[in-house]
């Protein structure tokens, strides 16, 4: 297998607090990457180091390498914004902006250029298509986007996403504000999904890393405990609070 | 619900009751006796002719374009600049002591009586800057009163744009600035717009800061460029209550009329384009 991204020696600062501990993690291409942890233990922040988003926040400060392709993404010469059209982010609640479907989803073609209505037309039919949204909104897709179900907006988010056709897609607790069908939704749409693009999910589901992903990484108070493809982190943990986490005996 | 309890409860509602009437019969009586004492004197003649005779015969057309002139120039300055630093204020700017003295500042010049501006603008535009008495003075004085108050309710507004919008935008891989432009102000501008012709409403209604700087009390013809001194309605009312001998009781009261009508004109368009911008993005 090909890594698409890996982390060298990756700490991240907030202000004075170290959320994460020199981190090396490998992340496979065209396949799902699970990231699971108690609340607190830097999963998050690790996903939001992985397209810059952590800079959004005053006060962060990152140490080590981020390597996309073999490059690393904090070089200076690299350009966050350019950086993110490739690593596209979705994030724990929906949040779809409050205008039309179809502009939610044309949104980045046109933040990156695109103009015409027919290239648009086409972005968003492919894009919802391929968010599996398509069918329940080609028939409103000029109305409100916030006039939308939890579990469609979640998907619609995703579709906003792909219309910039990133090569990695960082989901951070996507199904934690779902119902169970729109969960059980999502869950298919990101196996077909990986097909096509690397997707790292952070989750604070057991079930649902081990329904959706190929690999395991578990973290606890700012560390990387283990990793390994998830059939290994569940069936045979080397460590044992792994296997606490996991067993659910914490956290 | 035991009986002394109910009682105490509508005492309550009823006492709330009162208050709010008490609250509502000032502005029913001004309202009300503008109305009446103004009303005769709205007549086609009144509201398109020039003043004769010093103010006691003819119209107050040029003291309704005086305040049309002069709350355009308001809008014109104090609109982009109070947005503006708004926008640098929650966008750009760090949490710092800069930026605090900033806001510490702005806060304290909402409070600096009209007077004071009047004043300052006497002495910065009409004398230093040499504009003299004229629309362009008075405007910027104008805008300068209002500009905290703009500063403020926009400042608000941006703050109310949930933070969601801007990470899934900055996320998609758009620059700061188009985040702003496309996702934060569109989300934001109808509450700018309402606090903004708020406060420029309050400024159309000014007498102070325009005495100084940019009113007259008697100029039969229209300002022919922006250098020229005008009438202006708060002014004209002024002036027919305290300066001016003669003048009849139904055209000074007209004016006032005229004058509320402007003001809360503004305000119900400033209310019209809040529910429109945001039944538009509920659609």
């Amino acid at each position: 297998m090909e890594n698409k991204m890996e982390t060298r020696k990756l700490s991240v600062y907030y202000k004075n607090f170290q959320a994460l501990y020199s981190v090396d993690l490998p992340i496979q291409k065209n396949a799902v990457t699970a990231l699971i942890g108690p609340s607190g233990c830097g999963k998050s922040t690790f996903l939001r180091a992985l397209n810059r988003m952590n800079e959004v926040i005053e006060g962060t400060r990152v140490e080590g390498e981020v390597l996309l392709d073999g490059k690393n993404i904090y070089d200076p010469r690299v350009d966050p914004v350019a950086l993110r059209k490739k690593v596209g982010m979705v994030f724990q609640k929906p949040n779809p902006f409050p205008m039309s479907i179809f502009d939610n989803v044309a949104y980045g073609p046109r933040i990156h250029g695109i103009k015409k209505k027919t290239d648009l037309e086409q972005i968003v039919h492919k894009s919802l298509a391929a968010a599996a949204l398509w069918d329940e909104v080609k028939d409103r897709l000029y109305k409100s986007a916030l006039g939308l179900s939890g579990g469609q907006q979640q998907r619609l988010v995703i579709a906003r996403v792909l219309a910039v056709e990133p090569e990695v897609i960082l989901m951070d607790e996507p199904a934690s504000a779902l119902d169970p069908i729109s969960t059980a939704k999502l869950e298919d749409l990101i196996h077909q999904l990986k097909q096509n693009y690397t997707i790292v999910i952070v989750t604070h589901n057991m079930q649902q890393a081990a329904r959706v992903s190929d690999y395991t990484g578990f973290f606890l108070n700012g560390e990387l405990i283990e990793y390994n493809t998830t059939t290994a982190i569940f069936t045979a943990p080397r460590e044992k609070r792994t296997e606490d986490y996991i067993t659910g005996r914490f956290g | 619900m035991p009986a002394a309890k109910r009682l105490k409860e509508q005492l309550g509602f009823s006492a709330l009751a009162v208050l709010t009437c008490l609250a509502i019969v000032p502005v029913l009586a001004i309202v009300g006796m503008l109305a009446w004492k103004g009303w005769p004197a709205l007549t086609w003649e009144f509201l398109t002719q020039p003043p004769r005779k010093f103010l006691t015969q003819g119209g107050i057309f040029p003291a309704i374009v005086g305040t049309l002139g002069l709350t355009t120039g308001t809008i014109l300055i104090a609109l982009p600049l109070g947005i503006g630093t708004a926008i640098y204020l929650v966008e750009y700017a760090g949490k710092n002591i800069f930026t605090r003295v900033i806001r510490l500042a702005i806060i304290n010049l909402a409070g600096v009586p009209s007077v004071v501006y009047g004043l300052f603008g006497l002495g910065l535009f009409v004398l230093t800057l040499k504009l003299g008495r004229s629309l362009a003075a008075g405007a910027l004085t104008l805008g300068f009163l209002t500009l905290p108050i703009i500063i403020s309710t926009a400042e608000e507004a941006l703050l109310a744009v949930p933070d969601d919008y801007r990470h899934a935008s900055l996320a998609l891989g758009a620059t700061k600035w188009q985040t702003i432009r496309r996702i934060v102000l569109p989300a934001a501008l109808p509450s700018m717009i309402t606090g903004a012709i708020l406060g420029i409403s309050r400024a159309a209604g000014e007498t102070a800061p325009i005495m100084f700087t940019a009113a007259a009390i008697y100029i039969p013809s229209l300002p022919s460029s922006v250098r020229d001194q005008v009438m202006a309605l708060p002014y004209h009312l002024y002036a027919v209550a305290t300066e001016v001998p003669n003048v009849p009781d139904h055209m000074a009261f007209g004016a006032a009329l005229v004058l509320l009508a402007i003001v809360s004109g503004m305000n119900l368009i400033a209310v019209a384009i809040r529910t429109r911008m945001r039944l538009k993005r509920m659609r």
